[in-house]
């Protein structure tokens, strides 16, 4: 066939306030593996959406094959021959795998002969799956499989597949990365979405840069380095944190064989985590989401109760303490949540800093807050961490996910926490947000906190921590010297280690 | 006392009458819940359903009719419930109290030329040969149709939800709503269908009080059983078997108590009165012990934000 499987023509969509794709132009043509490259905001999801036809433009249009394309649903779309894996997967955890299939399928086979062609094209694949399984009991990875499969059994001419690798170990993405060129190579275009650089590199032929909603650039991404793509997205030049080499003070938190039930049927308990940290120090904790993350700062910061001499700040046995007394003693703590855990969606930045601060900060007198010393606290996260908002009334969903962790770990790091505990301080955060948060964790370490950063997020753990250890099904690995660590070390700490040593023991 | 006049079969045949109303409402209630949604409103779509049959069957002088119109105005009033959840997004838990309220005071309102009146008979089915066994077979088999309905109701959404495509459907925008929108599915569109099928099963299960077990119509008949059937529902982990088995053995206790009150027992009244629903529900936590399989979405709601 000659000429573009897919051309996006002047594409514009707009909402209330905000314009998502301002005449987007670009081409994908068949077998191509193009990449969609831009921040958090810059309208990637509404883009795939409109081809994936969940969302119509304003005004612009779309040619497929060399004919008008203006899917006005999901399924239209997946008759011609798009198939969309989510970023957020859109599985369901109470069904099988090959009822999940099913759902994503237009005229899905009765389910035994659906069944049969799972195992043939999950093997063929190299992505094995068990059709009889049930989701909720399945790995991350092996969720995205099924994804995966779903869209395969459709013979796609078009897979978009919205930051995949966001949940995977190093291995699993390698994984996926081959059976990508397989596709590409059988003559199927790929739509590739993620803010990982170094990916985008190594597998796409071609790439579209959006900044706000606009085309800023197009290149082949095998011949620019990942900082030149980065500056292309973020339009001025990065800023990379550094930090002073300083030395470590006195061990503060010590985590002696803390066992913790998850609160969740589908989480993870911990198990015998043991973690030694000392001030001025930074520990990162990766792994594959789901191995206990949660759980770990649940019992860090005080929400779930253990044993009391299972976790020790300076000393002090503090493993029966709430969240409230630990606070007082100086261990702070902001998960990974940002509407709904870090802070409460609807009420104002106010009313959120006094949440937390009212201990430390003493916003309390008598029972009765000092609303007055609350919007000064407010104020002064506003401006220590660049918060873009109209003002502290604002209530905290009105802020973008990067103003908003910018705010709840500012609101942690101005109580001058002796310990800070955060996960996934830069979940969905634009670069520049990113590296400002980075940079505020790295100066707190330097006056002497001791800093747990839990993330799935690689790159921000080797930039950062001094230490690193992984979790695994609950378990904590030895923490290791970051400096120097190999991806195939970290990849066997996050997956493979405590396998290998299981059939070890066996054999 | 003397348990001797407490006979067995008879207790067997009126305990499958006794159990049809909350069956019927239950089964209902369940396809609602397996779609996502808290309809807490079963109550007052029973005894809505309960006047609309007893008087369209009273006016027709046809049984079948005052069924029709039970369903069907069981489901009028369910829609009401559909549009104020589904499209004025409204709380569920609140909307279906509202409807429970305004169902008993709609009926009593309907009903007031009705106190009295006997409604024509619904003639009972007679299976050749199987009627005929003896001993069982006048117990199982010469029931009303609408006995041999509500089972093989039970059959058909079992069968629905376990096998169907739609069914799938249904479970999959119960279990995560927001996955099924992004695949296509018409989320509202289902769940409004699922709430009219529990509004016109609660209906049928009013009127089979008000024209079948009681019969006739006297106002707040249902005494509480749309709260039953509810119950039920949640006890039984959403399978509709064990539905039929936790209908019937409310309706068992429930007819045993009664006989037992009448044979003079000598334990007093109110405990007798309350041991249906406390049998029920020790029974049913015990079974239920092991699997906890609530939609994930259930009463959560529902809104396509892009």
């Amino acid at each position: 066939m000659d000429g573009p499987l897919l051309a996006v023509n002047g594409v514009t969509k707009a909402y209330p306030g905000v314009v998502a794709n301002d005449t987007v132009t670009f081409t994908v043509d068949p077998g191509e593996v193009h990449a969609l490259l831009g921040e958090n905001g810059a309208g990637k999801s509404t883009l795939v959406k409109m081809i994936y036809g969940l969302v119509r433009p304003d005004s612009g249009g779309m040619v497929w094959k060399g004919e008008a394309f203006e899917p006005a649903t999901p399924h239209a779309a997946r008759k011609s021959g798009v198939a969309m894996v989510f970023q957020h997967f859109s599985l369901f955890e109470a069904l099988n795998v090959a009822e999940n299939v099913a759902l994503g399928m237009e005229n899905p086979p009765p389910m035994r002969q659906l069944s049969a062609r799972i195992r043939d094209v999950s093997e063929a694949y190299g992505l094995p799956l068990d059709p009889d399984r049930l989701v909720g009991d399945l790995s991350a990875g092996e969720r995205q499989r099924v994804e995966i499969i779903r869209c395969l059994l459709q013979d796609p001419k078009l897979l978009i597949m919205d930051e995949p690798t966001s949940v995977l170990t190093p291995q699993e993405v390698e994984i996926l990365f081959k059976t990508l060129r397989k596709l590409s190579a059988e003559g199927t275009a790929i739509l590739y979405i993620s803010h990982k650089l170094e990916e985008i590199r190594s597998l796409c032929t071609g790439a579209t840069i959006l900044r706000l909603g606009k085309v800023v650039g197009n290149c082949d991404p095998r011949e620019k380095t990942a900082r030149e793509l980065a500056e292309l997205m973020v339009g001025e030049t990065l800023h990379i944190p550094s930090r002073e080499p300083g030395t470590l003070g006195d061990t503060l938190l010590e985590l002696t064989n803390l066992s913790v039930k998850s609160a969740n049927p589908f989480g993870t308990s911990l198990k015998d985590v043991c973690l030694n940290i000392r001030a001025g120090e930074i520990v990162g904790i990766g792994g594959v989401a789901g191995n206990g993350q949660d759980e770990l700062l649940a019992a860090l910061s005080g929400e779930s109760i253990a044993p009391a001499g299972a976790v020790k700040l300076q000393g002090q046995e503090i493993g029966m303490l709430g969240p409230n007394q630990r606070r007082a003693l100086g261990l702070l703590a902001a998960p990974e949540e940002r509407l709904g855990h870090s802070a409460a969606p609807d009420m104002s930045l106010t009313e959120n800093a006094a949440l937390t601060g009212t201990v430390r900060e003493g916003l309390s007198k008598n029972g009765f807050l000092d609303w007055g010393k609350a919007r000064n606290f407010a104020e002064s996260i506003i401006q220590g961490f660049d918060v873009r908002t109209p003002g502290p009334d604002n209530a905290a969903r009105s802020l973008s996910g990067g103003n908003l962790q910018k705010f709840v770990i500012g609101r942690e790091v101005l109580q001058r926490p002796d310990v800070l505990v955060v996960n996934q301080p830069t979940w969905g955060v634009d670069a520049s947000a990113a590296a400002a948060i980075r940079q505020s964790l790295l100066d707190l370490a330097a006056k002497g906190a001791a800093i747990i950063c839990i993330s799935q997020d690689l790159d921000e753990l080797m930039e950062i921590s001094d230490r690193f250890a992984a979790l695994n099904e609950g378990r904590l690995t030895e923490p290791r010297p970051a400096k120097g660590l190999t991806v195939d070390e970290i990849g066997l700490m996050m997956g493979g280690a405590h396998d290998m040593e299981v059939s070890h023991v066996e054999a | 006392m003397d348990l001797s006049a407490i006979n067995p079969l008879i207790l067997v045949a009126s305990l499958m009458v006794a159990a049809t109303p909350i069956l019927l409402a239950a089964i209902g209630e369940l396809v609602v819940e397996k779609a996502g949604i808290l309809n807490l409103g079963v109550e007052g779509m029973m005894i809505t359903g309960a006047i609309c049959g007893f008087a369209i069957a009273v006016e027709t002088g046809s049984p079948f009719w005052g069924f029709i119109a039970a369903a069907v105005g069981g489901a009028l009033l369910s829609l009401v419930f559909a549009f104020l959840t589904q499209y004025l997004l409204s709380n569920q838990v609140a909307t279906g109290l509202a409807l429970t309220l305004f169902g008993l005071g709609l009926s009593s309102l309907l009903g007031q030329k009705y106190m009295g009146v006997k409604p024509p008979s619904t003639s009972k089915l007679d299976i050749p040969f199987l009627s005929d066994i003896p001993g069982i077979g006048r117990v199982l088999f010469q029931h009303d149709p609408m006995v041999y309905f509500s089972i093989a109701l039970i059959a058909a959404v079992w069968l629905m939800l376990k096998y169907s495509r739609i069914g799938l459907v249904l479970r999959a925008v119960g279990e995560n709503h927001d996955a099924a929108h992004a695949l296509g599915y018409k989320v509202v569109r289902i769940r409004i269908g699922a709430i009219a099928f529990g509004g016109a099963c609660a209906g049928l299960g009013g009127a089979y009080l008000s024209l079948i077990r009681v019969p006739q119509w006297t106002e707040g008949m249902t005494a509480g059983a749309g709260w039953i059937a509810l119950a039920i529902v949640v006890f039984a982990s959403w399978r509709p078997w064990r539905i039929l088995m936790g209908a019937y053995l409310f309706g068992g206790v429930t007819v045993l108590q009664l006989n037992l009150q009448a044979a003079g027992l000598a334990i007093p009244v109110e405990y007798l009165s309350m041991s249906p629903y406390l049998i029920t529900i020790i029974v049913l936590v015990i079974i239920n012990r092991s699997t906890q399989s609530a939609p994930a979405e259930l009463g959560q709601v529902f809104h396509a934000s892009h």
